[in-house]
C-alpha cells in the first residue's frame, strides 16, 4: 500500500453509523431466552458437578473419607481439592467435589463425604480496627506538602468517620464452567484435548492460563462462550472450579463435566469488594479551596493483604496531605476487583469528607466540589467537572431543592440532596480484528472478544460498517472462542476503545484492498476513492461508483482478509483513556422508620467518542442502579462468634428492585471536545459515585453524618438516636 | 427488595396446588408428564427434583436461570395454570395436571412475542440472564393487569431482581407491551 491508511473517523456531523442508537444485535437471542450461556450448555453425556464446601471460616482438615460418596450408583468421579493437612482461611472454601449421572446423585454425594476438621481461631471482622490486633498491617505514611502547617494555618477544619462495607458482585450466572478433558487417543493427535464452556470475562487469554495448570498445550484448549451472566469484574481467570472440573472429566474418562457454584459459595469465594473505613480531617478557606488533608484508613479485602485506596480521591493534587493506610486480614473470602476497583470506596470517603467541610464552613458542597476542580489529578479535568458539575446541578434543579445541612423542614420525612464526583481511566486494550471481504459482497468482522451485555457485538458491527460504507445488516459478526483474532479481556472498562480501534483499522485495512481491486474499473486511483451507502465511488464524483456487490466481484475468485491491531496506548482521535462524571442524589429519608428512598438520581458522564448512545446510556443506568442497591442495601455481614457469613443468599443480601431505584436522569456528555478526544470506556466510571451522593444526601436531609453505608434503616436510626460507635 | 410484594403480585402465595398423587412415589426415578407449552411431555425424575432442574436438566428447556434457588430472584419464573411461579419452589412432580409455559412456548414461529420485542426495543436487557425470568413475569402481570401503570409495573414486576440495572428499561417495556397485547387473547 502506497501510504498509511487514514483510520481517523469521519466528524461527528458525517457519520452514519456510529452515534447511532441501534437496538443490541443479541437482543432477540436474550429477551426470548433462546441465547445458550455456558451454563445452559449440556454436550451429550455430560455430567454434573457438585462441591462440598468448608463450613468454618478457619480450621484445618485432619482427614478426609470419599468411600461412601464413590460408592453411590452414578457417582463416576471424586475429587480431593483440600486433603488432610490443608489450612482452610475462609468458609465456603472447596473441600471435594464430585460428578455424577444427575445434579441430584452429585448433591447427595458431595454430603457423604466424611471430614474432619480442626477448628482454628478466627477473625472475621474490621469495622473496628481496635479489635484487628496483629491482624492489621500498617502500609506507611504518605506526606505531601506540610500538613501540620496547613491545619495550623486554616480557616476551617473539619473531621469525620466513614465506612463502606465488603459487598458480593453477585453475578446471576455463577462462576464455573463446563468442561471435557480428553484423553488423546487419536493416531494423529495424541495430545489430549480440552473442550470448555466457561462463564469468563477473559476468552482470548482462558486457554493460556487453563494450560499452565492443566499441563495441555494451549493449542489444544478449546475455549468458547457466546453469553455470560455477568461478571463485574470478577471472573477473569479459569479459576479452581476450572482445574476440577477438568480432573472430575479426566477420571471420568472424558465425559463433560457441568460445574457451577451454588448461589452461597458464589457469593462466599468467588469474589467480593473490599471493605474501607476512615478517619479524615479536612482543612482550608472560607471561600472553599482544601489546602489540608488527613486519612487514616483500614479495610480487608479477605486473608491476603489489600491496602484501602488512596486519598484523596480524583482530587488528589490538595497540596498538603497525610495519609496512614492500613490494611486487615480475615478469615473471609478473597476480594476481586468489582466494577472500578477501589473507586467506589475512595469517592465515597473523599466526597463525604468534602461535603462535610462544606457544611463546616456554611458553603453550599457543589460550589465546594467546584472550588477545588482544579486539584483533578488529570489535566483538563477542572475545566469538565467544572462543567459537569453545574449541568447535573442543572438536571436535579439542586439550586431550586437543595438546603444547607438539616433545614429540611419540620415533618418526619425530610428531603435532602447529595453530590459526588468519579473518574475512570478506560483506555483501550490491546486486539486484534480480522476483516474479511468476500468476492460476492459478504462481509465478516472477527474478534475474540466477548460481550458481557455491554453491547460490544453491537458497537464493533457499528464500526465495521460505517468504516465500509454498509448497513449494519450486511456485517457477519464473529467473536466468543479462541480460535479468532486474540482480544482482551473485558475489564477496566477496556473492551469499547480496543475493540473499536482494531475494527476500524482491519476495516479499512480491508478497504484499501477493495479500493485497489475495483480502482482500475473506475479509472481512478484506489486513494481517490470512498466507500458511501453501499457504493465504491471517485471521491468529488459520485456519478463514478460501483455497487457494493459489483465492487467485490472485482476480487475474482479471492476474498480479501485484513488484519487490525490495537497495541494499548492511546492514539489521538481513535482511542484514549480519562473519564468524569458527576452525579447527584435526590432522596427522601423517613426519620421514624429510618427509611431512605431515592426520588430522583441524576449522573452526567463523558466518555470521548460515544458509539451508541442507547447503550452507553444503558450503561449508566445499570452502574447507577448497581450503586443504588450498594448504597440503599447490601453488605455482608458476618458473625463475630462463629465466623459464619450471615446471610450468602439472595433474601438477605438484598438487591434493589425495580421500585427502589427512583427515576434516574442520564446525561451523556457528548461534545465536540469530548468526542474528538477519541473512544473512552464508561463500564465502570458510573458505577463509582452512588454511595458518596447518596450518604451526602442523607446527610443532608436529617442534618447528621450516617458514617457507614449502606444506609439503612438500622443505620440511620442509629445516626439519629446517637448509636453510632 | 420488592420480594413480598413480588410474591403477592405474581401469585406465588395464592392458590396453591393441591397435594401430590395419594400414592407415594420415590425416592427414586419416577415417570411423570409435564404440560408443557401445549404439549404433553414425559420425563423420569426424583421426586425432589425442582421445576427449574427439570426444565434445565432433563428437558435441555434453558430459557429459564437457576440463580437464587430460593424463591427470591425470578430469574426461573414460568407461568403456570395462568400464574407466575418460581420453578425453583415447585417440585416438578407437582407440577403434573397443569399447564405450564416457559419463554420457549411464549413466541410463535421465529417472530418475538411483543412482551420479548418490548424488552429488545427498550434495552431492557444487559447481561441478559434474569431477562427470561422477567418476560415471563411481565407477560403473567400483564395478562392479569393489561391497564397498568408505571407505579403498578414497580409492585408487579418486584419479584424480579436484575444485577446490571436494567428496570429502567424493563419499566418502559412493560408498558409498551401492555399497549401492544390490548385487543391480544390472554395467554395468546
Amino acid at each position: 500500500m502506497a501510504n498509511t491508511p487514514d483510520y481517523s473517523y469521519p466528524p461527528m456531523e458525517k457519520r452514519k453509523v456510529i452515534g447511532q442508537r441501534y437496538k443490541r444485535l443479541d437482543g432477540p437471542a436474550k429477551s426470548s431466552g433462546r441465547g445458550k450461556y455456558s451454563s445452559d450448555v449440556k454436550p451429550p453425556d455430560m455430567l454434573f458437578g457438585a462441591y462440598l464446601h468448608c463450613p468454618h471460616a478457619h480450621a484445618k482438615v485432619t482427614a478426609i473419607d470419599t468411600a461412601d460418596a464413590e460408592k453411590i450408583p452414578g457417582v463416576k468421579a471424586v475429587h480431593v481439592a483440600a486433603p488432610a493437612g490443608t489450612e482452610i482461611n475462609w468458609q465456603g472454601w472447596e473441600v471435594a467435589a464430585v460428578a455424577a449421572t444427575t445434579e441430584e446423585i452429585a448433591r447427595e454425594a458431595a454430603l457423604h463425604i466424611k471430614v474432619d476438621y480442626e477448628v482454628l481461631p478466627h477473625l472475621v471482622k474490621d469495622d473496628d480496627l481496635a479489635q484487628a490486633g496483629a491482624r492489621a498491617k500498617q502500609g506507611g505514611e504518605r506526606v505531601v506538602g506540610d500538613p501540620d502547617k496547613a491545619f495550623q494555618d486554616a480557616d476551617a477544619v473539619s473531621e469525620g468517620n466513614y465506612g463502606i462495607p465488603v459487598v458480593y458482585h453477585c453475578c446471576l450466572e455463577p462462576h464455573g464452567q463446563v468442561i471435557q478433558w480428553k484423553p488423546g487417543t487419536d493416531a494423529d493427535n495424541k495430545g489430549d484435548q480440552i473442550h470448555v464452556w466457561p462463564s469468563t470475562q477473559n476468552v482470548p487469554d482462558y486457554a493460556a492460563s487453563l494450560s499452565q495448570n492443566l499441563k495441555v498445550p494451549a493449542t489444544n484448549i478449546k475455549v468458547r462462550m457466546d453469553y455470560i451472566g455477568g461478571g463485574f469484574g470478577s471472573k477473569f481467570t479459569p479459576d479452581a472450579w476450572a482445574i476440577v472440573g477438568a480432573n472430575l472429566s479426566k477420571k471420568a474418562g472424558g465425559r463433560p463435566v457441568k460445574l457451577f457454584l451454588d448461589r452461597a459459595p458464589e457469593l462466599l469465594i468467588a469474589g467480593n469488594r473490599p471493605s474501607a473505613y476512615a478517619k479524615i480531617k479536612v482543612g482550608g478557606k472560607k471561600d472553599g479551596t482544601i489546602t489540608a488533608w488527613q486519612t487514616e484508613s483500614w479495610g480487608s479485602g479477605g486473608f491476603q493483604p489489600v491496602n484501602p485506596p488512596a486519598q484523596p480521591y480524583t482530587y488528589a493534587n490538595v497540596p498538603n496531605i497525610r495519609e496512614i493506610r492500613t490494611t486487615v486480614s480475615l478469615n473471609g473470602g478473597t476480594q476481586r476487583a468489582w466494577r472500578a476497583p477501589g473507586n467506589q470506596q475512595a469517592s465515597y470517603l473523599t466526597c463525604c469528607a468534602i461535603e462535610d467541610f462544606a457544611a463546616k464552613i456554611g458553603m453550599d458542597p457543589l460550589e465546594v466540589f467546584k472550588a477545588n476542580a482544579q486539584y483533578a489529578a488529570r489535566t483538563g479535568a477542572a475545566d469538565t467537572y467544572r462543567y459537569q458539575l453545574d449541568k447535573a446541578a442543572e438536571l436535579a434543579e439542586w439550586k431550586k431543592l437543595w438546603h444547607p445541612r438539616g433545614q429540611s423542614g419540620s415533618g418526619t420525612i425530610k428531603r435532602g440532596m447529595g453530590v459526588a464526583i468519579g473518574s475512570w481511566n478506560g483506555n483501550g486494550h490491546r486486539s486484534q480484528c480480522r476483516t474479511v471481504i468476500n468476492p460476492d459482497g459478504s462481509v465478516s468482522v472477527e474478534i475474540g472478544s466477548q460481550d458481557l451485555g455491554t453491547g460490544t457485538r453491537t458497537i464493533i458491527t457499528q464500526v465495521a460498517a460505517e468504516s465500509l460504507g454498509l448497513q449494519m445488516g450486511q456485517i457477519k459478526l464473529v467473536i466468543g472462542n479462541n480460535d479468532l483474532p486474540p482480544d482482551g479481556g473485558s475489564g477496566g472498562s477496556t473492551t469499547v476503545g480496543g475493540v473499536s480501534t482494531s475494527t476500524r483499522k482491519a476495516s479499512i485495512n480491508a478497504l484499501m484492498k477493495l479500493f485497489e481491486a475495483c480502482a482500475p474499473s473506475l479509472g481512478a486511483q484506489p486513494e481517490e476513492l470512498e466507500a458511501v451507502d453501499g457504493h465504491i465511488r471517485v471521491k468529488g464524483s459520485p456519478n463514478k461508483s460501483l455497487t457494493w456487490t459489483a465492487a467485490c466481484r472485482k476480487l475474482g475468485a479471492t476474498s480479501i482478509s485484513e488484519m487490525g491491531a490495537h497495541n494499548g496506548q492511546a492514539i489521538p482521535g481513535l482511542v484514549t483513556g480519562g473519564a468524569a462524571g458527576v452525579q447527584i442524589a435526590d432522596v427522601s429519608v423517613d426519620t421514624e422508620t429510618g427509611i431512605v428512598k431515592i426520588n430522583r438520581y441524576v449522573a452526567v458522564h463523558d466518555c470521548g467518542m460515544v458509539i451508541n448512545p442507547r447503550l452507553a446510556e444503558s450503561q449508566v443506568y445499570g452502574a447507577v442502579i448497581m450503586g443504588i442497591s450498594t448504597a440503599l442495601y447490601e453488605e455482608r455481614i458476618m458473625d463475630r462468634e462463629t465466623g459464619k457469613t450471615l446471610n450468602p443468599d439472595m433474601e438477605f443480601y438484598k438487591l434493589a428492585g425495580i421500585g427502589d431505584i427512583g427515576n434516574i436522569v442520564v446525561h451523556m456528555d457528548i461534545r465536540e471536545e469530548n468526542d474528538k478526544r477519541g473512544v473512552i470506556g464508561l463500564g465502570e466510571p458510573p458505577a463509582v459515585p452512588i454511595c458518596a451522593a447518596v450518604g451526602n444526601a442523607v446527610t443532608n436531609a436529617i442534618g447528621m453524618r450516617v458514617p457507614r453505608i449502606p444506609m439503612t434503616p438500622a443505620h440511620v436510626l442509629n445516626t439519629l438516636e446517637g448509636r453510632n460507635a | 427488595m420488592g420480594i413480598g410484594s413480588g410474591a403477592l403480585g405474581t401469585g406465588v402465595l395464592e392458590k396453591q396446588a393441591p397435594a401430590a398423587p395419594a400414592s407415594v412415589m420415590g425416592p427414586g426415578p419416577v415417570p411423570i408428564t409435564l404440560n408443557l407449552n401445549g404439549k404433553p411431555v414425559e420425563l423420569t425424575v426424583e421426586p425432589r427434583v425442582t421445576l427449574v432442574d427439570a426444565l434445565r436438566n432433563y428437558l435441555d428447556l434453558t430459557g429459564a436461570k437457576r440463580v437464587c434457588d430460593r424463591g427470591t430472584c425470578g430469574a426461573c419464573t414460568v407461568i403456570m395454570g395462568g400464574k407466575t411461579v418460581y420453578a425453583c419452589t415447585v417440585l416438578a412432580i407437582d407440577a403434573q395436571g397443569k399447564d405450564i409455559q416457559t419463554i420457549e412456548g411464549l413466541a410463535t414461529g421465529n417472530a418475538l412475542h411483543p412482551v420479548s420485542q418490548a424488552f429488545w426495543d427498550n434495552d431492557a436487557q444487559q447481561c441478559g440472564y434474569c431477562t427470561p425470568g422477567f418476560v415471563m413475569a411481565c407477560k403473567g402481570f400483564l395478562d392479569e393487569h393489561p391497564n397498568c401503570t408505571e407505579e403498578d409495573v414497580k409492585h408487579g414486576l418486584g419479584g424480579n431482581l436484575c444485577r446490571c440495572g436494567t428496570y429502567m428499561g424493563v419499566r418502559k417495556a412493560a408498558l409498551q407491551a401492555a399497549r401492544a397485547m390490548k385487543g391480544g387473547t390472554k395467554n395468546g
